[in-house]
């Protein structure tokens, strides 16, 4: 690999070697310009020491072209510095479609973790190498963060949404996981170890966690006690078929549209009446204080494995579009 | 002019006694003295604090004291050296102090609001100082809902009531010297002739009037939702808990200004003085402070850049954050090309700053390293911002303001202090605080994050290393309490100008008489009048540098 950073911690993501070619370039500016400026001040400070009490300075204090140089020397290298770090920090926040998604809740003072395939970790995460993966995290009380030094990467969980974070894992290995954002008393043991396997060893692995459903097949339980099919069966005039919802764009009553993502349908289930759907009533009643983190993280992990209907036949009954 | 042995027969520190006098006094000089005894002991708080979390840090186990007891150990370091020690200092001590002699005024344009605002401030420190005799609090100087609204079980209520209180006094400060400025400057000192401190002041004052309303508001906002479950900040009630920090910010970035511009302004003074020379640049570094004054407010959100705010909020946030390195780079060389054909003496307040040029200008350009998204990611939250803001703030602030304070104290007292024992504590400062501070730029690297009580054993060594600079630290900053005690008794009689310095301060005796200035000044030249002997005899005025 091309280099690696005294100083910095191991580099075990797509990431890491992004963000150090970028740090190298940071060092390199900050140690020119304060060797400059410290260079200058010493030199000047001993050849012009004052040699007699009476001593005064010699009168040159304005020159328009130094005022000019050095305005636009830093500005240059500001803006070239902003807009390399604006390009690595946009390709960090911005999953690519295909990226397999684990869910992270985190609680004073622990990490839940849950795989697809529906297994649950404490304080752990087991992910196969190469695989771009994504994280939806919320937060059952105070802030939190969600901090991999070897992955360079980073983002508070709060309570009340979701947040997401992604990263391709590139080395084999176990890394520490940190909280970053102070949560309390324990913020300090909010720690735990993201370990990164050979996919036939992750494979393994999944197969050695006992697991009784996948994410999908538990938010689907949560979905028939609830009766949530009652109102949202496909064709129904009560409320908005649900199949293939994830990811559109949804016409409000309001006019508005909004795309519904995680957090709309997290909004729709404990909120209903936020962002009711064009053409139908606000019925819906609230489902807050019901569900667990888990549980809605379970239920949106179901709504988003539902295939969209074809357009051909939309009127037909969801179980015959899922076969 | 009076002797050179003997201090003036009357002045503003004999003119009244008894402790009334002082208690009641309306003399912008003697409140100044008032505010340094006030920093001072916050200052020492501040610093016991940070020596306990320094202790606890120095080994990986967290075994001196309990969690809890940590995190109530670096709030309190925080919210004291924050807004009890860093904010007031300089304006609170060197402003009140020099400002009114600086522009040839008796005092202050509110001697009693002047008063007030040190009532104020020790009310708000004496709240928060309850508060730690009642629990302290834990929630970290930020205080973050919604640990500090609904999980915090500590006196959040007490301390947020005195961190409001004492917002009031920084406001009464800003517009006493706002309308000083304005309005009580000697005949012919035009804006353009104002001592670069002034200016610094000025731009200051500005963002105290102006962001520190919007911090009380969030105050107030915290203690309804903590007393009273208001919502604002509880996702549960439809509220934001990033709503707070977008507010917090908004009054706390500007903050970091409010500490730093005083401190640029003392050095401006500073570097003048000391290479007897007009400062390069002169306009330049005056807009330069309203520069950064005014971008300050326009920054808050590059604290956010990881805590849900949207992608495209955190790209203008950081492209207006690395404007603000452009006024304080030039400043920066403004200050170097002062000292090219200069006249310069190493005298003690000029060490603290060559000091501060030094570490504010690493402080600076890892600021620029913080602004950049795709780094700060990695680091923020880390020891890196630690190491970031302490040398801003120690390096920059503190050393400011100790060099200005060595600079003024023969005005302020008409004595001199031991230059031996000052240059020696201006190097263990030096020496200590890059020991203290270094190390946790890499530690930030490496991934360490801030706020810890216990960390992977990895990382001792560096924090050895940053503990055993504490602690040398600590001695350089306990070392000029021992010698300006003492140089008030057995100080060298240190005559009206002892740098050789212009400016209108330099002008009156040391200490001055009440009102300043036995005859009232008119100016007639520009700030940093440097001329050679010749050219003073023919002017007919005596030459600068004799004493």
């Amino acid at each position: 690999m091309p280099f690696r950073l005294p100083f910095f911690p191991e580099q075990a993501s797509s990431f890491a070697h992004e963000v150090d070619a970028l740090t190298l370039w940071l060092v390199g500016m900050a140690a020119f310009f304060t060797v400059l400026i410290a260079a200058l001040v010493l030199v000047f400070a001993l050849k012009y020491r004052r040699r007699s009490p009476d001593q005064v300075g010699t009168r040159f204090d304005e020159s328009p072209l130094l005022e000019i140089v050095w305005t636009v020397i830093p500005l240059v290298v500001v803006l070239f510095t902003f807009a390399w770090g604006a390009k690595v920090y946009f390709r960090l926040y911005r999953p690519p479609a295909g990226a397999v998604e684990y869910h992270v809740t985190g609680k004073q003072w622990m990490w839940k973790t849950q795989h697809p395939t529906g297994q649950r970790e404490l304080n752990e995460l087991h992910l196969p190498v190469g695989q771009p993966t994504k994280l939806l995290m919320t937060s059952e009380d105070v802030i939190h963060s969600f901090f991999v030094p070897a992955f360079r990467v980073k983002a508070d969980v709060l309570p009340g949404r979701y947040t997401t974070m992604w990263f391709t894992p590139t080395k084999p290995g176990r890394y520490h996981l940190f909280c970053t954002e102070y949560c309390g008393a324990e913020h300090s043991r909010m720690i735990g170890w993201i370990t990164v396997q050979e996919p036939e060893e992750y494979q393994r692995w999944l197969a050695s966690v006992p697991v009784a459903a996948t994410l999908a097949e538990q938010g689907a339980g949560v979905f028939a006690r609830l009766g949530c099919r009652e109102c949202h069966a496909a064709g129904s005039e009560a409320a908005p078929a649900l199949a293939g919802l994830y990811g559109r764009e949804v016409l409000l009553a309001s006019g508005a549209s909004v795309r519904a993502d995680e957090n709309y349908l997290r909004e729709s289930l404990l909120d209903p009446e936020a962002k009711v759907v064009a053409g139908f009533d606000a019925a819906m009643s609230t489902y807050r204080g019901q569900l667990s983190e888990e549980e809605i993280l379970a239920l949106i992990g179901y709504l988003k494995s539902l295939p969209a209907p074809s357009t051909a036949d939309v009127a037909a009954p969801a179980e015959s579009v899922m076969r | 002019m009076s002797a050179e042995n003997q201090l003036p027969a009357t002045h503003y520190l004999n003119a009244t006694s008894g402790l009334r006098s002082w208690l009641l006094t309306l003399d912008h000089k003697r409140i100044g003295i008032l505010y340094l005894l006030g920093v001072s002991f916050f200052f020492l708080l501040g610093s016991a604090f940070a020596m306990l979390v320094r202790l606890e840090l120095l080994t990986p186990q967290g075994d001196l004291m309990s969690p809890d007891t940590y995190n109530h150990m670096f709030t309190m370091h925080g919210i004291f050296m924050v807004f009890f020690f860093l904010i007031p200092a300089i304006p609170g001590v060197l402003g009140n102090f020099a400002l009114p002699i600086m522009i040839g005024a008796k005092d202050v344009a509110f001697p009693k609001l002047n008063l007030l605002s040190w009532y104020v401030f020790m009310t708000g420190g004496l709240l928060t100082m309850y508060g730690l005799l009642t629990g302290g609090v834990d929630t970290g100087w930020t205080f973050y809902p919604p640990y500090s609204s609904l999980y915090s079980t500590s006196a959040v209520l007490p301390v947020g009531i005195g961190v409001f209180v004492n917002g009031f006094a920084s406001i009464l400060t800003g517009v006493n010297f706002m309308v000083t400025v304005h309005r009580m400057r000697a005949p012919g000192m035009t804006w353009f002739r104002l001592p670069l401190f002034v200016w610094g002041q000025y731009a200051t004052s500005l963002v105290m009037v102006l962001g520190t309303p919007v911090v009380a508001i969030t105050l107030v906002m915290l203690v309804l939702e903590r007393a009273f479950h208001f919502g604002f900040f509880d996702a549960a009630k439809g509220g934001d808990p990033v709503l707070f920090q977008h507010l917090f910010w908004f009054y706390s970035h500007p903050a970091v200004y409010i500490m730093i511009l005083p401190s640029m302004a003392v050095i401006s003074e500073l570097i003048a003085a000391f290479a007897r020379k007009r400062i390069f640049g002169y306009q330049a570094v005056a807009f330069a402070s309203i520069g950064i004054a005014v971008l300050g407010f326009l920054v808050w959100g590059h604290h956010m850049y990881v805590s849900s705010q949207s992608v495209y909020a955190g790209v203008v946030f950081s492209l207006l954050t690395m404007l603000v390195a452009i006024p304080s780079a030039v400043k920066v060389f403004n200050w170097t090309f002062t000292l090219y054909k200069g006249a310069v003496a190493l005298e003690m307040p000029m060490l603290y700053a060559m000091g501060f040029i030094g570490l504010f200008v690493i402080g600076g350009l890892t600021g620029v390293f913080l602004a950049t998204l795709g780094f700060d990611v990695h680091v923020h939250d880390t020891y890196f911002v630690v190491a970031h803001f302490h040398y801003v703030m120690v390096g920059g602030t503190i050393m400011g303001y100790l060099g200005g304070l060595h600079y003024w104290w023969p005005k302020m007292t008409g004595r001199m202090y031991s230059p031996f024992w000052g240059k020696t504590s201006g190097w263990l400062v030096f020496v200590g605080f890059n020991l203290t501070f270094f190390p946790q730029f890499l530690l930030g690297m490496q991934g360490m994050p801030r706020r810890y009580h216990a960390y992977p054993a990895e990382w001792q060594v560096l924090n050895v290393l940053s503990t055993a600079g504490a602690s040398v630290l600590g001695v350089g900053f306990i070392l000029p309490v021992v010698y300006f005690l003492w140089s008030l008794r057995a100080g060298k009689i240190a005559g009206p100008n002892p740098w050789g310095a212009r400016g209108l301060e330099w002008e009156t005796t040391s200490p001055p008489p009440t009102f300043n200035f036995e005859t009232p000044p008119v100016v007639e030249h520009e700030a940093y009048d440097y001329v050679t002997p010749a050219e003073q005899r023919a002017a007919g005025s005596p030459p600068a540098g004799t004493h």
